[in-house]
């Protein structure tokens, strides 16, 4: 969209900074179908996070009763009917897969709808304003209080500190239901109003308030420009069918005022629709000019669709001069063809289809997971051991898990060279053969196994032993192969 | 510092005068922010000097006013751990050896410490994991030379074999030959004839008969008539599969002709009374103990 510059339009600036001071922004206020989406948006979003690590979950006596709680010094993970293990951890790859994938398809169909509505420093940023606005007044005001400085009165003094404060507090509690997550919400709330919180619960709060405040309270749009690495991607991602909040030049092109567009148009004369009122830029939390075309900086949001559409509306034009779209349908409509929408396209059914493939391998491996575990280690030092009548020993080391909230009593079967038997060292066995052991609720038990072939069965240099447990209660299997062998 | 030169047509920006093969740079600037926190990064790194060790100095270095020394970071952690460790270990001393097998956490702790110390004391002549060597018994089999109960085990660790201790193991084997007991014949003879206590195949042209003679009249003050052996003087069953040095004839004689006797130090005083009980749990734990 960048026009070729006359050569005497040119301005040399001789002393041309390398560093360029942030250009604050005065988002003007504004209303329409985008506005009040991000305001639902923004209720949802910060409602989920500031309201769910109260919502309870039972899970039996001794395990936590908080439905989403990151259990640190036990190492459990609790998410609802899920409780994950750090073995485990790799249900969080799965995760992170699944949300570029969704990252990219959002992209592929609604460009940047993430950075629009939905991730957090817009949404803070979004709510930092909205108090800003409240007590300073709108963008003219801002602007208008900001420029005399000198001479700030002491109502304009108090402004300012409200401002802060009610920051201060809002950041405040976005570190507060952070470490919420790490411990039992009601009685850490309780530890906090009292003072006697672990300190690093405190050290997270003031961290998590800090950077709230600071990136939603000043660094804003900075963040997004500068910080973030997504906008870079994001623009190779994309294809020429993604729609992104567009400036429609076709229509909008060439821009005039409303009185001019007026005479020009009863005489019959070629006019846009765009009557350069600015007021797209006026509402942009970016402070960009949308109608220079795509561009980094824009995290399209679809402020400015609602400004201009409510311009258009005074103004008795057709909506949407802004609006989602791309420059095919730009193109085609210069051309007289109608625009052609194609949100099912090779690009997002892959992204889609992978995601579904990616979801449905997660939900396979945790449905089938299984919550009776075995791990064995051969002894590697020495690997087998010759007794006096001449019959082999191989010792194990064996891990067994119990993912389950209550004890269990399982049994130990081992299936490997002929007539060999099995001693669990430290285990008093009911039965010889048959190792029945405790193994306590939400814990793994270690134990030194013994395996002995007897003389007469001479095992090869080396058999497979098979280790089951067996659950006599509830009937679950786990088994581990290793090998039995002979020096 | 800064020649821009040029401005760029399609921009309407100036460059920054930079040109590689005809490409311009546009000036872009950076945020001023950026250059603060740059500046910022600086300065903390100044700060670090300051309060942590950072500058070698000709004989010393600066010590930072915190005092921080990763050494005494160290020290402070092993301390503490000694501190943790203290009250499990008390539990683990007034245990006996034998309640501490039969409970699972004391188990589980003695055999943790028991590999750590075994490891850092026992491995060079036992191995690593116990399995031993020619003249270091394996710990894992169930072929004592002074007994494999634990309180056997926990004799010998103590006190040692032949360590010097008072309460130390004491007998060894005589040096038949060298002593002039045995004539080299007789000990070949001998040799064959302990052979076959084990049923390994014997020389040919040995003589049976003169051989149970001579094992009777020779070894079986210490090893039995039988030959099984006698924890009590430390002499080893000899009619089972397990040789410490060897059971070749070529080693038999050489066993009978020099002797042997295999030195353990007493580990009394150099380990602490419920490391010695972690220790032993742990041995008589490899499979073999009785």
């Amino acid at each position: 969209m960048n026009k070729p510059v006359s050569p005497t339009d040119l301005q040399l600036d001789e002393d041309a900074p390398l560093y360029a001071a942030q250009k604050k922004v005065y988002p003007q206020s504004v209303s329409g179908t985008f506005r009040r989406t991000k305001w639902g948006l923004m209720a949802f979003c910060l409602g989920v996070y500031y309201l769910l690590p109260f919502v309870r979950w039972n899970r039996g006596l001794g395990a936590p009763n908080q439905a989403v709680l990151v259990d640190l010094p036990n190492s459990r993970f609790y998410f609802f009917f899920i409780e994950l293990w750090p073995q485990e951890v790799y249900y969080f790859t799965g995760l992170l897969i699944i949300a570029a994938l969704t990252l990219f398809l959002m992209n592929a169909v609604g460009g940047r709808i993430w950075c629009g509505y939905l991730c957090p420093q817009t949404v803070w940023t979004d709510l930092f304003y909205a108090i800003e606005r409240l007590i300073e007044g709108d963008r003219r005001e801002r602007m208008r209080k900001d420029a005399a400085k000198g001479t700030m009165k002491l109502e304009r003094f108090a402004e300012i500190l409200l401002k802060h404060s009610i920051w201060l507090m809002i950041a405040w509690w976005t570190g507060g239901a952070w470490v919420l997550y790490f411990n039992d919400a009601p009685t850490l709330v309780k530890q906090l109003i009292t003072f006697q919180a672990p300190m690093i619960a405190y050290i997270w709060i003031g961290i998590l308030t800090a950077t709230t405040y600071l990136l939603a309270g000043f660094m804003r749009e900075q963040v997004c420009v500068y910080m973030c690495p997504w906008p870079r991607i994001q623009a190779a991602l994309t294809d020429e069918w993604a729609l992104n909040v567009t400036y429609k030049y076709d229509r909008g092109e060439t821009r005039t005022s409303l009185k001019k567009a007026n005479e020009l148009r009863a005489l019959g004369q070629p006019v846009g629709d765009c009557i350069d009122c600015y007021q797209c830029v006026a509402v942009c939390p970016t402070g960009i000019d949308i109608r220079n075309g795509p561009q980094l900086d824009c995290i399209q949001c679809g402020l400015c669709i609602d400004a201009c559409d409510t311009v258009m509306t005074k103004i008795g034009r057709e909506t949407r001069l802004i609006g989602y779209d791309n420059d095919i349908n730009i193109h085609r409509r210069q051309e007289g063809k109608p625009p052609i929408y194609r949100i099912i396209r090779p690009r997002t059914v892959t992204y889609a289809a992978l995601i579904a493939a990616v979801g449905a391998v997660m939900l396979y491996a945790l449905l089938t997971r299984s919550l009776l575990d075995i791990n064995v280690l051969h002894d590697r030092n020495p690997v087998a051991v010759k007794l006096a009548d001449g019959s082999i020993r191989n010792a194990y080391t064996v891990r067994l898990l119990n993912k389950r909230g209550f004890d269990r009593v399982i049994a130990i079967d081992i299936d490997g060279p002929v007539n060999a038997t099995l001693h669990v060292v430290g285990a008093d066995s009911v039965t010889q053969d048959r190792p029945m052991i405790i193994l306590a609720r939400d814990t793994t038990t270690e134990l030194r196994m013994l395996v002995t072939a007897p003389a007469e069965s001479n095992p090869a240099k080396s058999v497979p032993v098979n280790f089951r447990v067996t659950d006599i209660g509830l009937g679950e299997v786990a088994t581990a192969t290793d090998h039995f062998v002979s020096p | 510092m800064t020649e821009h030169g040029d401005l760029d047509h399609v921009s309407g920006r100036t460059t920054t005068g930079h040109e590689w093969d005809g490409i311009k740079e546009l000036n872009t600037p950076l945020p001023r922010w950026w250059l603060t926190t740059f500046y910022l990064t600086i300065l903390w790194a100044v700060g670090y000097w300051i309060v942590y060790p950072a500058w070698p100095l000709l004989w010393s270095h600066t010590t930072g006013i915190w005092n921080y020394s990763t050494r005494a970071e160290v020290a402070a952690e092993l301390a503490n751990l000694e501190k943790i460790r203290g009250d499990k270990m008390v539990a683990l001393g007034n245990a006996s050896l034998e309640e501490i097998e039969k409970n699972p956490a004391l188990l589980a702790l003695a055999r943790a410490r028991g590999k750590t110390v075994f490891g850092d004391n026992c491995a060079p002549c036992h191995g690593s994991g116990g399995a031993g060597a020619k003249g270091y018994p394996n710990l894992n089999d169930d072929e004592w030379l002074w007994g494999g109960s634990l309180d056997q085990i926990m004799q010998t660790i103590q006190f040692g074999a032949r360590s010097g201790h008072p309460k130390a193991h004491e007998s060894a084997m005589l040096a038949f030959g060298k002593e002039g007991v045995l004539k080299k014949d007789q000990i070949v003879t001998v040799a064959n004839y302990v052979r076959s206590l084990s049923g390994l195949p014997t020389a040919a042209g040995y003589d049976a008969a003169a051989g149970a003679k001579i094992f009777a009249e020779n070894c079986t003050s210490c090893h039995g008539d039988n030959g099984k052996g006698n924890q009590e003087l430390g002499a080893p069953d000899l009619t089972d599969k397990i040789w410490l040095y060897g059971s070749d004839e070529a080693s038999l004689v050489e066993t009978i002709n020099s002797g042997r006797a295999g030195v353990m130090p007493a580990w009394v005083g150099r380990l602490d009374p419920s490391t010695i009980k972690a220790l032993t749990v742990y041995v008589h734990s490899l499979g073999g103990g009785k």
